[in-house]
């Protein structure tokens, strides 16, 4: 390690405070859905498991997909998939240097956050 | 970045099984907008048909393999102390390995 990279270097990460272009948005909502749909993943498998076991725990897991709070997660959940394909699909392109210009950047990100939340809402009509 | 490298393999994996779980995902969803299964039995037997069973046994062996580069990120990013870092990513390995077992059984073993 070089003598520059043990000097102290000012950091200043107060995230509040620091204005989020979109782009930025874009990506820390990718980071924030992905977390989501990691803690979402045994849940997921539960229901799959008891959906699958049997008729009668099949009619319970419906049962407990219609209340209120499964509901708001069903949402939470279809807007975290949304926005996480699609500004990873966004990613995908970046990374061949596809729209890296940043008005392209710019106007692709902002069309990810408007496509995952055009999702939300759909998924908040359909289980409203 | 070195080809071979632990990062570039990291890399790797996180956008190969990115693009099969979207696949996977399309295909999932355009199936229920054009037939949604209609009660336990038609969607059992769906799910129990062995190619539908292995490619969603595969979507779940991608997630974790994703899960495991994208929740390893993170807690690199945001973990300053080296041994809780290695705690939670020593945790977050089996719990992802206990979960990849639990779907492989629904879908290959049990309960069909």
């Amino acid at each position: 390690m070089n003598k520059n990279t043990l000097q102290k270097r000012p950091v200043y990460l107060n995230l509040l405070k620091i204005r989020q272009p979109v782009t930025a948005l874009a990506s820390i909502a990718h980071r924030i859905s992905g977390v989501f749909l990691f803690l979402s993943i045994p849940c997921l498998i539960w229901l799959l498991d008891q959906s699958l076991t049997s008729e009668a725990s099949y009619e319970t897991v419906i049962a407990q997909l219609a209340s209120p709070v499964s509901k708001l997660l069903l949402i939470a959940l279809a807007w975290s998939a949304a926005h996480h394909l699609f500004a990873g699909i966004r990613f995908l392109f970046l990374d061949v240097d596809v729209g890296v210009e940043l008005a392209a950047a710019r106007r692709s990100a902002l069309i990810v956050n408007v496509l995952g939340a055009l999702v939300a809402l759909m998924a908040m009509v359909a289980v409203l | 970045m070195s080809i071979g490298g632990s990062g570039y393999k990291a890399w790797l994996i996180q956008r190969v099984s990115a693009v099969y779980m979207a696949l996977f995902l399309i295909y999932f969803v355009a199936g229920w907008l054009v037939c949604a299964p209609q009660g336990f039995a038609d969607w059992a037997a769906w799910m129990s048909s062995l190619p539908m069973a292995l490619a969603t046994a595969m979507f779940f062996i991608a997630m974790l393999g994703h899960a495991w580069v994208g929740m390893r990120d993170v807690l690199i990013d945001y973990v300053k102390s080296t041994a809780l870092r290695f705690a939670l990513m020593a945790g977050l390995a089996f719990s992802l390995m206990a979960l990849g077992l639990w779907a492989v059984k629904v879908l290959l073993v049990g309960n069909l």
